[in-house]
């Protein structure tokens, strides 16, 4: 787009940097792996638990996340001039509240509300 | 033609589905139908269209999209103000074995109407319209990061509008309050049109909220003229920041969450229904988790105009700006800890009530220190009560009762009986209306003689004020007594006699506020009469302090033909004091985006869209998205987006600034 032109199109001032063959082959090959293994986990049952398959599962997929904000998002400490890194700990401070909340608040609800299941003694 | 064939063409759309048999709306429609004619013909014969398309519609001008979101926010307040009006008129009657005027089925479109159109299409376009217009001037740029967007944002919020203005008349709203819960708005509960009509506009207004948020976040980080560190931002530019984080952070959301309603409706998926593992208590969780960010993203850039108007008459520089920019930031984060005070009474227990009963008293700490900041500011201050003075004042009263209340509100107990109660009600419209609108009143009054070369009317300007300020202390204290006495909100007839006087002094102070609005408009109206008599050449007519008032009245399409350097927080005052003098000469040509009529062009076929999914036009549905695909494609390729004004032309508006300024003596 236009009307920047005095921010400039040069990325070497702080912009993040674009991108080598070698390092989208890299962040590919490594997402295809990280995709791969969960899928065989849970097609084969290669473990027993349910429980724990799942949160193998959960955390292949942060590792996946973060391939991709390497290799494909090209971020790192510096990129932006620190601002990329800035957004980052916030969205990571915003998905923890949401989420741990969410499962605090509706394990309360489910526990208190859900019809005929519970007893009033077992309140949280 | 075959029934089959009627089905496809036309989906769930009958001759029945138009509301005919509601004298109401026939009435209402035959006004609107005529009134816009008359309008169309007027365009038409006075040639305007042409104009309109070229100037404004296409326009990718930042400061030209903000008029137009204003523009929008004030046909929506009619809309919105006319159904809060008729609710007041109905409760005001509707007792002694009197049913009202209003049927249940309309009543409860009516308040739901009320509710999604003052929020999403007054309140949001009021704020990011004069979000989009102040910021670039504020911090030195030419126009936003990513001018196309902003139309393209613009158009999408007006299509969520038209949407919901298209379901008066064709089908219905939703009956299910503004936030649509569940199971109520589940396809068993609602099978109508109306929720569709409204999840389908607020996913269309959403995607132009949340682009018109990435936008401004870029624009503000970087674009900022040379010297304007982050700590040297005028206040209402870091509020904006906060702000379009917010937006950014929350917005999606409610576009997830009215996903799967979607999913729900359409396809009977079971995430929010009674039956099959649903649970609609999530619907709520999810709504609030966007919904209580979005309170502090109406009000925050509204605390910046107060910041602005507070230092700019007083001719002070603001007290504390260093602790009112933490306490923006406090309040950003803080504002993603305390959804769950929208449903204490859901049956959390005690420890999840508690916590968020606290975090909900602790963000009334960085909004008191704020309202301590304009105080001191005032202080031994030099106050010029011109009219967006008078607003901050009245918002200072106003709002600290709505804040105070608020707090009464965050106390658990006390919330289980206040819960849904006309208390609850006069509380967000006191923060509402008296910070929110009356910020808006204070930043039109105090930017308007930037936007147009003219300032407002201050006689018709204060007959709104105090018509307002009035009307929203009539309308509303009586609604803080019913709730303690527990009437409920939502009624539609009432049983006990004794109750009538309140509501028929709310209905008083609803018709005081219809005449403010009245008057608002006269203002307008009249002011564009003397314009002439109002006029200011000096682009500076308040003595203010910051950037936007180093340009013209209105500013030219590059804004700055230098971009200015910065070298204090109140950058325009410093300049001012150290001798500043307008360069006249070496201007060189000014590189700027092109306008396009591709926003308006995806905003039609999201409307499209919206409408073939709310009548399950499936054909029409599938074609707009494809339509919409392939031009938002076509536009990839579109090379020809930038020009430069050439230097002789900047060189030509500065010289007749520069007679102006002369003329000025």
């Amino acid at each position: 787009m236009s009307a920047h032109d005095h921010a400039g199109h040069d990325h070497a001032h702080g912009g993040a940097a674009h991108g080598s063959l070698r390092g989208y082959l890299i962040g590919f090959f490594l997402s295809v792996i990280l995709t791969a293994i969960p899928f065989w986990l849970v097609m084969d049952g290669v473990i027993d638990n349910k429980q724990a398959t799942a949160v193998i599962v959960m955390a292949f997929a942060v590792v996946q996340i973060i391939v991709h904000m390497i290799f494909f998002l090209h971020m790192n400490p510096a990129s932006e001039g620190g601002w990329s890194m800035l957004a980052l700990i916030f969205t990571v401070i915003l998905v923890v509240i949401v989420l741990s909340g969410s499962l605090w608040v509706m394990y309360h609800l489910n526990a208190n509300m859900m019809p005929a299941v519970h007893e009033m003694r077992q309140m949280p | 033609m075959p029934e089959t064939l009627t089905k496809f063409i036309f989906g769930r759309l009958t001759l029945e589905s138009l509301p005919l048999h509601e004298p109401i709306v026939v009435g209402t429609f035959i006004v609107v139908a005529l009134g816009g004619l008359a309008v169309l013909a007027a365009i038409t014969y006075f040639k305007l269209w042409g104009y309109l398309w070229r100037e404004w519609f296409t326009s990718v001008d930042h400061k030209k999209i903000g008029v137009m979101y204003m523009a929008l926010g004030l046909v929506m307040l009619l809309r919105g103000f006319s159904d809060a009006i008729m609710m007041r008129l109905q409760q005001a009657i509707a007792f002694n074995g009197s049913e009202g005027y209003l049927n249940a089925h309309h009543y409860d479109q009516i308040f739901t109407a009320h509710g999604v159109i003052m929020i999403f299409f007054v309140a949001m376009p009021f704020v990011t319209g004069l979000m989009n217009f102040v910021v670039p001037l504020q911090i030195g740029a030419r126009d936003v990061s990513f001018p196309f967007l902003n139309n393209f944002s613009f158009w999408m919020t007006v299509g969520g509008a038209i949407l919901v203005m298209a379901s008066l008349f064709v089908g219905e709203f939703a009956r299910t309050g503004w936030l649509a819960y569940p199971p109520l708005s589940g396809i068993n509960y609602s099978p109508d049109v109306g929720v569709d009509y409204y999840i389908w506009a607020l996913q269309v207004a959403g995607v132009g909220t949340t682009l018109s948020g990435i936008n401004l976040i870029c624009t503000i980080i970087k674009m900022r003229a040379p010297g304007m560190t982050m700590m040297r931002m005028p206040v209402f530019t870091w509020t904006s920041l906060c702000t379009n984080i917010l937006i950014v952070a929350s917005f999606p959301v409610l576009t997830a969450v009215l996903t799967l309603l979607a999913l729900d409706r359409y396809v009977g998926t079971n995430f929010f229904t009674n039956d099959f593992g649903g649970n609609p208590m999530m619907y709520v969780n999810l709504i609030w988790i966007w919904g209580h960010p979005e309170v502090y993203i109406l009000i925050l850039p509204l605390f910046g105009v107060f910041s602005e108007v507070t230092s700019t008459f007083s001719g002070k520089r603001l007290f504390g700006y260093t602790s009112m920019v933490y306490a923006t930031v406090v309040i950003t984060i803080l504002s993603y800890l305390v959804w769950l005070h929208h449903f204490f009474t859901m049956g959390s227990g005690a420890s999840v009530n508690s916590f968020f009963g606290i975090t909900t008293m602790i963000i009334s700490i960085p909004t008191g220190a704020k309202m301590f900041n304009w105080l001191f500011t005032m202080y031994r201050g030099r106050i010029r009560f011109e009219l967006p003075m008078m607003w901050t004042v009245a918002f200072m009263l106003t709002f600290v009762v709505g804040g105070m209340t608020g707090v009464l509100l965050a106390v658990p107990p006390a919330d289980f009986v206040l819960h849904n109660s006309l208390f609850l009600i006069a509380h967000f419209h006191n923060v509402i209306i008296g910070g929110v609108l009356f910020g808006l009143f204070a930043g039109i009054a105090y930017w308007w003689p930037k936007a147009f070369g003219f300032r407002l009317d201050p006689f018709w300007g204060k007959v709104s004020f105090w018509c307002w300020v009035l009307g929203f202390w009539f309308a509303f204290m009586p609604l803080y007594i019913l709730g303690l006495m527990g009437v409920t909100r939502r009624m539609r007839v009432f049983d006990d006699p004794s109750l009538q006087i309140w509501f028929v002094i709310a209905a008083f102070g609803a018709v005081l506020i219809a005449a403010g609005i009245a008057a608002f408009l006269v203002q307008i109206f009249v002011s564009i009469r003397r314009r002439e008599a109002l006029a200011d050449h000096t682009g500076d007519p308040w003595d203010g302090r910051t950037l936007e008032w180093s340009t013209s009245s209105p500013p030219p399409a590059y804004n700055f033909a230098f971009t200015p350097i910065i070298r204090d927080n109140d950058a325009w005052w410093d300049m001012k004091k150290a001798g500043y003098r307008r360069p006249l000469s070496g201007f060189k040509p000014i590189h700027m985006p092109k306008n396009t009529g591709t926003g308006v062009i995806l905003a039609v076929f999201s409307v499209a869209l919206g409408f073939g999914l709310i009548w399950y036009m499936w054909w029409l549905a599938a074609l707009s998205f494809v339509c919409l695909i392939a031009t938002a494609i076509g536009h990839t390729f579109n090379y020809h987006r930038d020009f430069d004004i050439p230097a002789a032309e900047v060189a030509q508006t500065e010289e007749a600034r520069t007679t102006l300024l002369a003329a000025q003596g």
